[in-house]
């Protein structure tokens, strides 16, 4: 399996920690999905930041800080610097959004993001598109991780541009790859670990499902089908049938 | 002195980062800190002096997707 900066997850479910009905349900769902990474973000202090750290400290799981809502690559910058110190960690999930409806990311900002970061020690986590030229520049400028955008934000559409995914991780197999974002069903994600990308980045589809702790179960058993599948070898799809029912020795009736 | 913590205008007597921090109440606080857009690490927010005006964002863990 590839590493994350050196860490081998133990599991390739990474979840988000926003938009649960509340603190115990959050708990509860992180234990059922098995997750390995949670991501968290940093806002402007409001007395429950300390409640907050103490149950992420609980979750005993990796911790990857975004720069959620950054519209700059100096917004972004400043962030991970923030984030840095905050939960002592090198990780940093980088967003640089450059567009309020789609929540696309910047490819320009990002990049100028990716480089600084890079530069200044972070383990930069690029929340991407599926492009091949932008994956190739995030890699020069010193990403380690791609993590290209299944659809946008919070979706739940599943792998919107499955030919373009498929390419991307055609192009670059020695990189680890999370699909992050646009997911909304276990199958999506079970399907994005088939494709052979690494492991998956999910929160809303978690959070808001009527049953959150169930949703994050289906999604434990959900990455698990789909990693052992991926490890198995899927066999080639084809356009036309074929029997799988010897026609040898079939009676002449 | 009057500066904007996280968007609010505040008095301050400062007339460092670090007594201002003290005065608003966030001395042992988790919280990570900027002024005027760039980060201040907290070991520097000792030597860091406040002026009137400055716009100071204090930020703490939250959650995120």
């Amino acid at each position: 399996m590839r590493d994350f900066y050196g860490v081998t997850l133990g599991n390739p479910l990474m979840l988000g920690t926003a938009q649960y009905p509340s603190p115990a349900v959050l708990e509860a769902a992180f234990r059922q999905s098995g997750a390995s990474v949670a991501t968290v973000s940093l806002r402007r202090e409001g007395g429950q930041g300390r409640a907050f750290w103490d149950i992420v400290k609980r979750l005993g799981v990796h911790i990857l800080p975004n720069t959620a809502g950054c519209h700059s690559a100096r917004e972004a910058i400043t962030t991970a610097q923030m984030a840095r110190e905050l939960f002592e960690t090198n990780w940093i999930k980088l967003e640089v959004i450059g567009h309020a409806d789609t929540l696309q990311p910047d490819p320009f900002g990002l990049l100028e993001a990716t480089e600084a970061l890079a530069a200044d020690g972070f383990d930069v986590f690029p929340y991407t598109t599926e492009d091949q030229v932008l994956a190739a520049r995030l890699l020069d400028a010193g990403a380690r991780v791609l993590m290209p955008w299944g659809a946008p934000i919070g979706s739940g559409l599943g792998l919107n541009n499955r030919y373009g995914l498929k390419t991307l991780r055609a192009a670059f197999r020695d990189v680890p790859m999370v699909i992050d974002a646009g997911l909304g069903l276990p199958s999506h994600a079970a399907d994005a670990l088939e494709m052979g990308f690494d492991a998956v980045l999910l929160n809303t589809a978690v959070a808001q499902a009527g049953d959150p702790v169930g949703m994050a179960r289906a999604f434990a058993l959900g990455v698990q089908a789909g990693e052992l599948a991926r490890d198995a070898d899927p066999m080639n799809s084809r356009d036309m049938a074929q029997p799988s029912t010897p026609v040898i020795g079939k009676a002449w009736l | 002195m009057r500066i904007e913590v996280n968007g609010e205008a505040r008095e301050v007597a400062g007339p460092t980062l670090a007594d201002a921090l003290g005065e608003l109440g966030w001395g042992p606080a988790r919280v990570a800190t900027a002024l005027n857009g760039a980060f201040v690490p907290k070991a520097a927010r000792a030597g860091t002096a406040l002026k009137d005006g400055d716009r100071l964002e204090v930020l703490a863990p939250m959650q995120g997707g």
